[in-house]
């Protein structure tokens, strides 16, 4: 199920005085399990790139493959595409319009042309997987709490079964709680069904606790793809692409200028706190 | 698909023309659409394309994507063409069957999509050297004497300057949720009519959903900062004429007035000497 990017540049409005290239030039390849990382700040193309990957947005130039297959010839499966790589958009709570939770989650697995008995599973089972409560299913999505609506929203695109799931900003506006709910569920979901899962975001603790890989996008260019700590040793250089390690990051590093013995390259909390007790001779 | 739209869109620049003051330019397409109705012979067409082809140059929009506002209309403008070429009566010059061309025909064909292309061509400049809110605040302020005969012009100007405001908006977020619900298997293009008409409401519901939530968030912002209508409001940059503004004035004056010459001219001279080179 992989995806592969390569040479891939995006300009939007070409040919007039708002011309913008989103994105110059990308070349990446997307693993089979793995759970990926994209990070940049605000306009850097994240949200450009990712559309690619399902087909949404055709590249300016240069390919995109999708199991080996050239998505931009002319009888390619578009459709399967956008079924099996899976898309949240940010705010995905905007696009919700049915009358009820339960029918707007129908909504992508009834286009998939399901019966109904298979549609009624698989919309149970997405609602079960984004743990939103049994007791709202029936409740207009209006009516719902922030977190609420954007459980429902996932679940929505969940229920199409896509083997590669696409989350754009996912915690975009929640509060601290909210955002560790959805992280942390996004996480178990992967560690559950074992799909690839794509996390965009601008937060570097969002990203660093879960991903295996990470790339961080800058004026439309990869600048890196690497582990999270690979990319974190940069944290300097990541300063002025105003992104920010993890704050974790900066206080292990202020020890080692102090004189602790502690690596520098430690991305979480449990990793401080490992190496922290380390210093007294605990393990 | 709708970013393509360009009647009606603003070109950023920095040309002279940009900088002029709104109500010039108001003043300024009002009375090229007067000097173009006004000419009817070659002489005064003449002076309106000169006219027209100097604030062409002057405003530094690309000619191409001027243009591009044209290609909407050149159905309008085949359709309106034929029917006074084929329809007007006077001296016949070809006979094919029941239709016919004419001498006034043909004068009248050419005229009328000339004028066309100019009204189009002309007022465009308008609206792509000046920001919708500019062109708002222009109108407003040459509107205030309606206020005496209590014509709300503020409000209504408030109104136009927020809507223009949302389409743009409003144009990316219909793009939005159009592709959310095509990622979640949607399909505008297929079927019959009813069948597509029923694929616009996962567009539809959340669009109203999202535009009466911006509407109400807009609505509270103003509040909270105690907007009240027009009464006694000041102007952060208040419109106040420079001396260019009074020159481009003196200038559209000139410019009919031309206009107006080239038509007397032309009668008293040269339409007299066709006719007597006709020995009529
Ligand atoms: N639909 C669009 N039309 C024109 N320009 C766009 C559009 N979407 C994004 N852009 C521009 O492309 C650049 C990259 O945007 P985006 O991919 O949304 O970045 P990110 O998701 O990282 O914030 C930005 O400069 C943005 O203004
Ligand atoms: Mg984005």
């Amino acid at each position: 199920m992989s995806i592969i990017l390569d040479k891939v540049s995006h300009v939007y409005s070409p040919g007039n005085a708002y011309e913008t290239t989103a994105l110059s030039n990308v070349s990446l390849k997307i693993e089979d399990n793995e759970f990926l990382g994209i990070i940049g700040h605000t306009g850097s193309g994240k949200s450009t790139l990712i559309q690619h990957m399902n087909g949404l947005l055709k590249p300016s130039s240069g390919t995109i493959y999708y199991n080996g297959k050239d998505t931009s010839k002319k009888d390619f499966p578009r459709k399967e595409l956008r079924s099996k790589v899976g898309m949240v958009f940010q705010y995905p709570e905007h696009q919700l319009f049915e009358p009820t939770v339960f029918e707007d989650v129908c909504f992508g697995p009834k286009n998939l042309g399901l019966s109904k008995e298979e549609v009624d599973d698989r919309v149970y089972e997405a609602l079960k997987l984004v743990e939103f409560p049994e007791e709202l299913i029936s409740a207009s999505p209006f009516d719902l709490s922030g977190g609420q609506k954007r459980r429902a929203a996932i679940a929505g695109v969940l229920a199409m079964k896509p083997d590669i799931l696409i989350l754009d900003e996912p915690t975009a506006g929640l509060d601290p709680k909210g955002r560790d709910e959805i992280l942390g569920m996004i996480d178990k979901m992967h560690k559950k069904t074992k799909n690839t899962v794509v996390l965009v975001s601008h937060s570097m603790e969002d990203i660093a606790r879960f991903v295996d890989r990470i790339i961080v996008m800058n004026h439309g260019k990869i600048e890196y793809d690497d582990t999270p700590k690979g990319v974190f040793n940069n944290y300097k250089e990541l300063e002025q692409m105003g992104l920010r390690a993890p704050e974790i990051t900066y206080l292990m590093n202020d020890m080692l200028r102090y004189g602790f013995d502690v690596s520098s390259d430690v991305t979480t909390i449990e990793e401080a706190k490992k190496e922290i007790l380390k210093l007294y001779g605990i393990n | 698909m709708f970013r393509e739209l360009t009647i009606g869109q603003y070109y950023p620049g920095d040309s002279i023309i940009h900088r002029l003051d709104p109500r010039v330019k108001l003043m300024g397409a009002l009375l090229f659409i007067v000097s173009v109705f006004l000419a009817s012979n070659i002489f005064s067409i003449l002076v309106v394309t000169a006219f027209l082809i100097a604030i062409i140059v002057l405003c530094k929009v690309p000619l191409s994507f001027m243009l591009k506002g044209l290609r909407s209309i050149v159905l309008l403008l085949v359709i309106a063409g034929i029917f006074n070429l084929f329809l007007t009566p006077g001296t016949v010059l070809f006979q094919l069957g029941f239709l016919h061309i004419t001498d006034v025909g043909i004068k009248n064909c050419i005229f009328m999509i000339i004028r066309m292309t100019y009204l189009i061509v002309g007022t465009s400049v308008m609206t792509l050297t000046t920001t919708p809110n500019a062109l708002t605040a222009g109108l407003e302020k040459s509107l205030g004497f309606l206020k005496k005969i209590r014509i709300p012009v503020h409000e209504i100007a408030m109104m136009m300057s927020i809507a223009l405001r949302f389409i743009p908006i409003l144009v990316e977020e219909t793009d939005k949720i159009m592709k959310a619900q095509m990622a979640r298997g949607a399909d505008f293009e297929s079927g019959g009519v009813f069948k597509r008409a029923k694929s616009m409401v996962p567009i539809l519901v959340p669009l109203f959903v999202s535009a009466f939530r911006r509407a109400n968030d807009l609505a509270l912002a103003m509040e909270a900062r105690c907007y009240n209508g027009g009464d006694g409001r000041t102007k952060m940059k208040p419109l106040k004429y420079n001396q260019s503004d009074k020159n481009a004035y003196a200038l559209e004056i000139g410019f009919v007035a031309l206009t107006i010459i080239a038509n007397i001219l032309y009668n008293r001279y040269v339409s007299g000497l066709f006719a007597n080179m006709l020995g009529v």
